[in-house]
């Protein structure tokens, strides 16, 4: 490595895909990426490897070159960059320049990360968004242990605020438990920050009925979190010991789901005529969801019966009674 | 007096009835516990008020099968089926025994016999809640236990909610019934005569 000969061989370097830029790869930029982004010609001297499966390297000095797999949290589809909350961003707006150099060195590789709050934090432009509270709630979660950053769950690159501009709710659900299934369902994620031997999320949720309407219907937020009426999400992720595992938390008419799941949504107008009615758009939950009048009309109709029945018996016994 | 014994309620039907009326009993406890759930402690844990309502419904759904078996094998079918003309009417009769009739010891207007197993009232409130009711809550009832069976939104509202209303007010509808079953039963000769007859089988009534 010392000799200058070694030390050029390993330079050799392969700027990769640049020799591969075909024609093809250019159909790969689509027209609406350019009406969202100033600098998507400048972005695809990254995404040329990054946003392939594969890339070359070659040794400049042999002439030899070989194929690579992309390391798959390298990868960042093109499509899904170009309609997250990032979208308008050149890479070099949160990487160093000296990710230009390739192969990457070491220093670069592991330089310190630009996180929300350098941006998004103690700016008046995102206040709407509470950064700091969800800051605060981090640095309480059971989340924040060494190297673990908003990024492992909100990858910058593909982020969406779902759950904010939610038209379907189902989805949104969807998108919110794939943040956590990312590392909670993939082993191999899940050891990077972790020296547990084993996760098994369908062993851990055995007692919970109808798992896989849960799964469906909720997020793992709502049980996983302490509720915070001051940020639309929760961020303070509890041990597991203080998981929500009593049913009427949810289940019952001051559910807790209104101040999680339903905090925001945008289709309240349902609610009149109906106990968390807002719920009713998209399911149904035992106990939560009541209609006052019917459970009044109820109860009038059974004291009519049983007064009537009480009378009936009584003129019966009165009659006896006479005869 | 003598007293007339008619045996119109074989083995088969009396095991159906007290099947039916545990699991009964069982549902309406149960489903008012799920439907009122409160934070606090209740009457009865929500998981176990879950698991036994579920079960509780399967044998009310297995049994109601065998009573629907059992009637067309049987024959017992033809009791619910055979209107008269003049049901209107009879129906008017029967009541007018239960407010006013009943407490000047008048006889029963419509003479239990084995031709003739229910009064017009007990007639159309059996078939209503056997074949209207019952299937209804059945129905109901699976969609909530197999939600992905439900579709998803009517009018904007979501499918599984609406099945859960329909099922919350056949319930009710079916406990009003209880209720009125339950004292009906007691205004036969004497108030257990009715009870006694579910249990050895035999219809009694005096001369």
């Amino acid at each position: 490595m010392k000799t200058p000969t070694r030390f050029f061989s390993l330079l050799l370097l392969a700027a990769a895909s640049t020799l591969f830029a075909q024609p093809e790869d250019t159909l790969k930029l689509k027209p609406s990426y350019f009406e969202v982004n100033d600098y998507v010609e400048d972005n695809e001297a990254c995404l040329i490897c990054h946003a392939e499966m594969k890339f070359i390297i070659e040794d400049t000095t042999t002439g030899r070159s070989t194929h690579e797999h992309m390391c798959p949290d390298r990868i960042i589809d093109r499509e899904v960059f170009y309609t997250s909350v990032h979208k308008t961003f050149s890479c070099t707006d949160c990487h160093s320049y000296d990710f230009n150099t390739f192969p990457h060195n070491v220093e670069t590789r592991v330089e310190e990360q630009l996180l929300c709050m350098d941006c998004h934090g103690y700016d008046e432009t995102f206040a709407q968004y509470h950064f700091e509270d969800i800051e605060m709630e981090f640095q309480e979660s059971i989340h924040n242990v060494e190297e673990f950053t908003c990024w492992k769950c909100h990858d910058p690159h593909s982020y969406k605020a779902f759950m904010r501009n939610a038209d379907d709710l189902e989805e949104a659900i969807l998108y919110d438990n794939n943040m956590c299934l990312k590392c909670h369902a993939n082993f191999l994620r899940f050891t990077l920050l972790t020296d547990r031997d084993e996760i098994n999320i369908l062993d851990t949720h055995e007692w919970l009925p109808n798992q896989a309407a849960h799964f469906r219907s909720v997020r793992c937020i709502e049980c996983h979190t302490e509720i915070n009426d001051s940020i639309l999400i929760a961020h303070k992720i509890l041990p597991k010991t203080e998981a929500v595992q009593r049913c009427t938390e949810c289940h019952s008419s001051d559910s807790r789901l209104m101040h999680t799941l339903y905090k925001f949504q945008s289709r309240e107008e349902r609610k009149g005529g109906f106990i968390n009615g807002v719920i009713i758009n998209t399911t149904f939950v035992i106990g939560a969801n009541q209609i006052p009048a019917l459970n009044i009309l109820s109860f009038v109709i059974l004291g009519l019966t049983l007064l009537g029945i009480g009378f009936h018996t009584f003129l019966r016994i009165r009659k006896q009674k006479t005869d | 007096m003598a007293t007339i014994k008619t045996y119109l309620y074989p083995v088969w039907i009396r095991i159906w009835h007290v099947i039916n009326a545990v699991s009964f009993l069982l549902l309406i406890f149960t489903g008012i516990a799920l439907h009122y759930a409160t934070m606090g402690t209740g009457l009865i844990k929500f998981e176990m008020a879950v698991n036994l309502h579920n079960v509780c419904a399967l044998v009310l759904t297995f049994n109601y099968g065998l009573f629907v078996i059992g009637n067309i094998i049987s024959g017992n079918g033809r009791f619910y089926r055979s209107w008269r003309e003049d049901m209107g009417a009879n129906l008017w009769v029967q009541l007018k025994f239960y407010i006013g009739g009943i407490f000047k010891k008048e006889s029963h207007p419509f003479a239990i016999n084995k031709e003739r197993k229910f009064n017009p009232l007990q007639k159309i409130s059996y078939v209503a809640v056997m074949y209207i009711c019952m299937p209804l809550i059945i129905i109901s009832g699976f969609g909530l236990l197999f939600p992905e069976t439900v579709v998803i939104s009517v009018l904007k509202i979501s499918g599984l909610a609406l099945t859960a209303f329909l099922h919350q007010i056949m319930g009710f509808v079916l406990s009003i019934f209880l209720l009125i079953h339950l004292y009906t039963c007691t205004l036969g000769d004497k108030p257990g005569t009715l009870f006694k007859s579910m249990v050895n089988g035999y219809h009694e009534e005096h001369e």
